[in-house]
């Protein structure tokens, strides 16, 4: 096997600083991702940064909102009441990840920082920017019926699996994160990035930045919300698309809509202008099918994938009209 | 004494139910032999062309490496002489790739070096060391371009009558002038059989000359047959272990390049050596179900008799091994179409060879036939099942002779009662339950009764327990649990008292588990084992009281420590005399089926139910409900073989809404290469699935009256699942899998 090194973190700064200083270095939470990474040889850490003994794994309220620690496991933050009472949106998405065998080892910090499915990023022999950077994108011209339809460059189509993501982006959460340079609040829509020229960049973080929690803003939507995964199977398989909706309703009125979609950029992608058309409007049929006119807007298909222009604005009308009904 | 229970029908348990889920059952890669070591293959990166260099040294240095072997230091397998010098026979017998022979690369992954090292970690390093060079050429990976190219069989151009042949009847292509017809293209994309074990195999090189091969492989004997071949010994120099097999479906009835690799190994460093493929490697090693291109165009009369069916269909396989399978035979004898062409091709493409996969051609042709079916009905404004009855045969049309038994519309009856089919709706689209529309659909399956000979042998012990061997496999179906009913029912004893061993090669000899065949076959081995046990053991017993010598076999009754007499139960010889005279009572018999096979046709039937629900926008489709019925003659475990029934319909519901392994043909290479891009049904996937049997003997068959169920559980069930979305959409699907993109 590829040796490595393996130290086990007891203080937030003693882990920040063994990866601050080692390039090679990686932290491990759940290792979900990871684990499956290096078996295949697509990372080669030199050492890896066990940090779950670190205290960061509780969820507790704070003013105004709910704080997630890194740490919290995603079957944890699904479950909790806490969570289920105030941002059940959260749980929604959570649940219609993985399995609960992966939710029991997966935490919140790792979930953001998984890294792409695309098959062109898992296979060694095949060219990817995302795992070596000037290879070309195996995708672009070849099998990418799972691929973006919004954010797209020319390096790189791969999109972003994380459910819960979707969620958190669409709850206007923060990401705490603690680094070499020290503490810094990153808006979740900003930690992700698009691949643009670098695709091998995933997100924001800096070298040796420790996520450490995620802050969500309480807000008003408690009951009318909704995640629509759509997926080959019924369980255990990554969105083709999905939705996170969330309806802040004065009787029939929308008052306020939150709206993320899954499965369809190489972040999470929040839809503010569909959001925006929806403000005021009654919560119809109509006004649903509009903001999936407006969301879809920019969107751009490749060889295989083109259903997705179809199946988006169809999973938004449907998220839209489950989470008014809830 | 009180008579034994009835086995045979009895849903009793898994013999080897608790070694399984306790974990005690050992598979393939679970024997630990001292010495043993790890062997880890590396595969080519380019579909076709020639290996220029492989840089081996780093790897050759590498911690623990014992030996890296290439087709450059390969020590000469002496089978490779002659071994498939014939592409046209069948796989099985065609033997692996001869690999570690030549530079030349034959599929993407194909194995051009095997790493052995005292760690299985630490040859999976070294093996990622490896660089090759090639010699790149033009491949073909996608059977659309290659369907100009498509050829006859070798062994359809050889018989004319072969079942590969074209086949007429009546006038040729005679639907093109139906005044109602329908003709449609039909595909069936590459489907992977991935069951939950992956293959491994330990070969260990007993003695200059002895191999012994702990091995995942569906027929024992069929593996010592090729190994044996490929190394020049005599078969009973080889030996081949399987005692459990955790699923194959089909990838374990041919022999693969990973255990010639496996074996090359064990004879470079001269100790056991144990490879395991990883699930990457299952889709390019072992096998699948080929992509197959179909047309059928069909003609009907006004009041729903077909007068015309053509039914053609090109099968993919690979450059060096003619792969065929029965895609078109059910559409031969299935309707009573008066005119009635087939015509099966070829397409060769630089990928590892195909092989049967549950249920096989015919499971692929069914699609197309009994899609086709629908689509008439629907054209004729008839309900489906009206529509098969009135084409109903109650003799071959294709050979012309009757069935042996045939109760497919006792089937229907079952099914559609099941189903509620009363509430399905001619025009499409008419149902709804809130969000989702609701469709019913079905399709009919058909397989052989296969059967061949088959040996078995029964040993009586002097504690009154019987031990019966075989060398038949048990991939999963639960062969041994219903070797032990039939055994105990012709016995008359307790199943407890019966341990039936199979999986090694040395038991009396028996074919390979695959095409629906176990039980007809070894089931009549094992009832006349038992009944020329009895008749020993009444000789053995004749010799000290005389009683037994005139007494008929029949009358021969085995209690706990004695044998008696049925006839007359004062005539008791306890075993402890018996064997302590006799030494052991052991008989081993074949038995093998007479002509009735050309007298009859003979095959099993089901038909398959579906209720589906397809949402309105995301276009996700739930089988909501699956009814599964089979004519499948006696029905030895009705627990069992309701496993069986269900498994199998799980296969269909991942046939047509799921499976599909896809290659990006730029590079030759799948780009579905594990669990999370080929998908396979989960639980949530799978409604309570019902089953109900006939559970008519069929004595042409077999004493017992089997046919077998392995096949016909997942024929048939594809179309229906297809049927219903039209029923519930008015969207016909005619290309597989039916995935979200295809509806919304």
């Amino acid at each position: 096997m590829n040796q490595f090194q393996y130290v086990r973190a007891t203080k937030p700064q003693g882990a920040i600083d063994a990866v601050a200083k080692d390039p090679t270095a990686k932290f491990i939470a759940g290792g979900t991702n990871l684990v499956d990474l290096m078996k295949r040889g697509i990372m080669t850490p030199q050492k890896l940064v066990d940090i779950n003994r670190l205290p960061l794994a509780k969820i507790e309220r704070q003013d105004k909102g709910l704080r997630l620690g890194a740490l919290a496991l995603n079957s944890a933050v699904a479950n909790d009441a806490l969570v289920r009472q105030h941002q059940p949106l959260l749980a929604l998405a959570l649940n219609a990840g993985a399995s609960p065998q992966l939710r029991n080892m997966a935490t919140v910090g790792g979930n953001m920082l998984q890294r792409t499915r695309c098959s062109y990023f898992y296979d060694l022999t095949m060219p990817c920017n995302k795992r070596e950077p000037g290879s070309g994108c195996g995708a672009l011209e070849g099998i990418n019926r799972m691929h973006a339809i919004f954010g797209a460059s020319d390096k790189c189509i791969a999109v972003h699996p994380s459910d819960m993501s979707v969620a958190l982006v669409a709850l206007d959460a923060t990401v705490l994160v603690s680094g070499p340079k020290g503490d810094r609040r990153i808006a979740f829509a900003d930690f992700h990035r698009l691949p643009g020229d670098t695709p091998e960049k995933d997100t924001n973080l800096e070298a040796g930045e420790l996520i450490t929690a995620v802050d969500i803003p309480d807000g008003p939507f408690t009951k009318h919300v909704h995640y629509q995964k759509v997926r080959e199977r019924a369980s255990y398989a990554f969105a083709l698309v999905s939705t996170a909706a969330a309806l802040d309703l004065d009787g029939n009125t929308i008052k306020a809509a939150r709206l993320a979609m899954g499965g369809v950029a190489h972040k999470p992608w929040r839809l503010t202008a569909a959001e925006q058309s929806l403000v005021g409007q009654p919560a119809t049929e109509a006004s649903f099918r509009r903001a999936a006119e407006v969301a879809m807007q920019g969107a751009k298909a490749f060889k295989h994938n083109a259903y997705k222009l179809k199946l988006g604005p169809n999973t938004i009308v449907q998220a839209l009209r489950t989470a008014a009904a809830a | 004494m009180k008579a034994q229970q009835k086995q045979i029908g009895a849903p009793m348990n898994r013999v080897d139910g608790h070694l399984k889920v306790t974990g005690a059952a050992k598979y393939s890669a679970e024997y630990e032999l001292p010495g043993l070591v790890y062997a880890v293959l590396v595969g080519s990166t380019i579909a076709k062309g020639r290996l220029t260099s492989i840089e081996a040294k780093a790897a050759e240095r590498a911690p623990g490496v014992l030996a890296v072997v290439t087709h450059y230091n390969s020590p000469k397998v002496p089978g490779y002489d002659t071994a498939g010098k014939d592409p046209s026979q069948p796989a099985t017998v065609g033997g692996p790739i001869k690999i570690f022979n030549d530079d030349k690369i034959r599929f993407n992954d194909q194995p051009i070096a095997v790493v052995v090292a005292d760690s299985w970690e630490r040859a999976r390093y070294a093996a990622r060391l490896i660089k090759a060079q090639y010699a790149k050429e033009a491949h073909q990976t996608n059977l659309e371009d290659n369907k100009p190219q498509a050829f006859l069989p070798t062994s359809a151009k050889k018989n004319p009558k072969s079942p590969m042949a074209d086949y007429q009847r009546g006038q040729a292509d005679a639907y093109k002038t139906g005044a109602i017809k329908i003709e449609g293209e039909y595909v069936i994309p590459t489907e992977m059989h991935h069951p939950m074990e992956m293959q491994s195999i330990t070969a260990h090189w007993e003695a200059p000359d002895r191999l012994t091969l702990y091995d995942k492989t569906q027929g024992t004997l069929a593996t010592r047959r090729d190994f044996a071949k490929e190394w020049g010994l005599p078969e009973a120099n080889v030996k081949v272990i399987a005692t459990f097999v955790g699923g194959a479906f089909g990838n374990a009835l041919h022999s693969w390049p990973h255990e010639s690799a496996a074996i090359i190994a064990a004879k470079v460093v001269n100790r056991p050596v144990k490879l395991m493929l990883t699930r990457e490697q299952m889709f390019t090693q072992v096998g699948y179900r080929p992509y197959t291109w179909q047309k059928l165009g069909m003609s009907a009369t006004p009041d729903g008799k077909i007068t015309a069916i053509t039914h053609e269909s090109i099968g993919q396989t690979s450059t060096y091994e003619e792969f065929t399978e029965s895609t078109l035979a059910q559409t031969r004898m299935m309707y009573a179409s008066p005119n009635l062409t087939t015509r099966y091709r070829l397409a060769a493409l630089d990928i590892g060879s195909p092989i049967w996969m549950r249920g096989p051609g015919e499971a692929t042709g069914a699609f197309a036939l009994e899609s086709a079916m629908d689509e008439m009905a629907h054209l004729l404004n008839l309900d489906p099942l009206e529509f098969r009855l009135r084409n109903y045969t109650d003799t071959d049309p294709e050979k012309n002779r009757p069935w042996s038994t045939k109760f497919l519309k006792e089937c229907y009856k079952l099914g559609a009662d099941r189903i509620g089919w009363s509430n399905r709706k001619l025009k499409p689209g008419s149902l709804r339950d809130g969000e989702w529309l609701v469709g019913y659909g079905m399709g009919v399956g058909t397989f052989g009764a296969h059967r061949g000979g088959a040996h078995a042998s029964a040993q009586l012990r002097p504690d009154g327990t019987v031990l019966m061997q075989c060398a038949t496999t048990d991939i999963g179906p639960g062969t041994g649990t219903a070797m032990t009913q039939i055994a105990a029912d012709t016995l008359g004893i307790a199943p407890e008292k019966i341990t039936f061993e199979l999986g090694h090669s040395d038991y009396p000899q028996a074919g390979t588990q695959g095409g629906s065949s176990t039980v007809n076959s070894v089931g009549p081995a094992v009832q006349q084992a038992c009944l020329a046990l009895k008749d020993k053991l009444r000789e053995l017993a004749g010799a000290q009281n005389p009683t037994f010598a005139s007494a008929k076999k029949e009358d021969v009754t085995l209690g706990d420590k004695h044998l008696s007499l049925s006839s007359n139960t004062a005539a008791r010889v306890p075993y402890s005399d018996l064997l302590k005279q006799a030494g052991a009572a052991t008989v081993t018999v074949e038995a093998k089926p007479g002509n009735e096979g050309q007298q009859y046709s003979m095959y099993s039937f089901s038909v398959h139910f579906a209720e589906v629900r397809v949402h309105e926008l995301t276009g996700e489709v739930r089988v909501s409900k699956l009814v599964s019925c089979a004519d499948a003659g006696t029905i030895i475990n009705e627990k069992t073989a309701a496993n069986q029934m269900k498994g199998g319909a799980v296969g269909g519901i991942g046939m047509a809404l799921m499976e599909h392994a896809r290659i990006d043909d730029r590079f030759g290479r799948y780009v579905t290469k594990d669990l999370a891009d080929y998908h396979v049904p989960v639980h949530a996937d799978a409604p309570n699935i019902e089953v109900a049997f006939v559970n008519q003997p069929d004595l042409k068959v077999n004493a017992l009256g089997t046919k077998g169920i392995g096949e016909i559980a997942t024929i048939g069930v594809a179309p229906a699942i297809a049927n219903a979305v039209f029923n519930a959409t008015g969207k016909r699907v005619r290309e597989l899998p039916i995935t979200p993109d295809k509806l919304v």
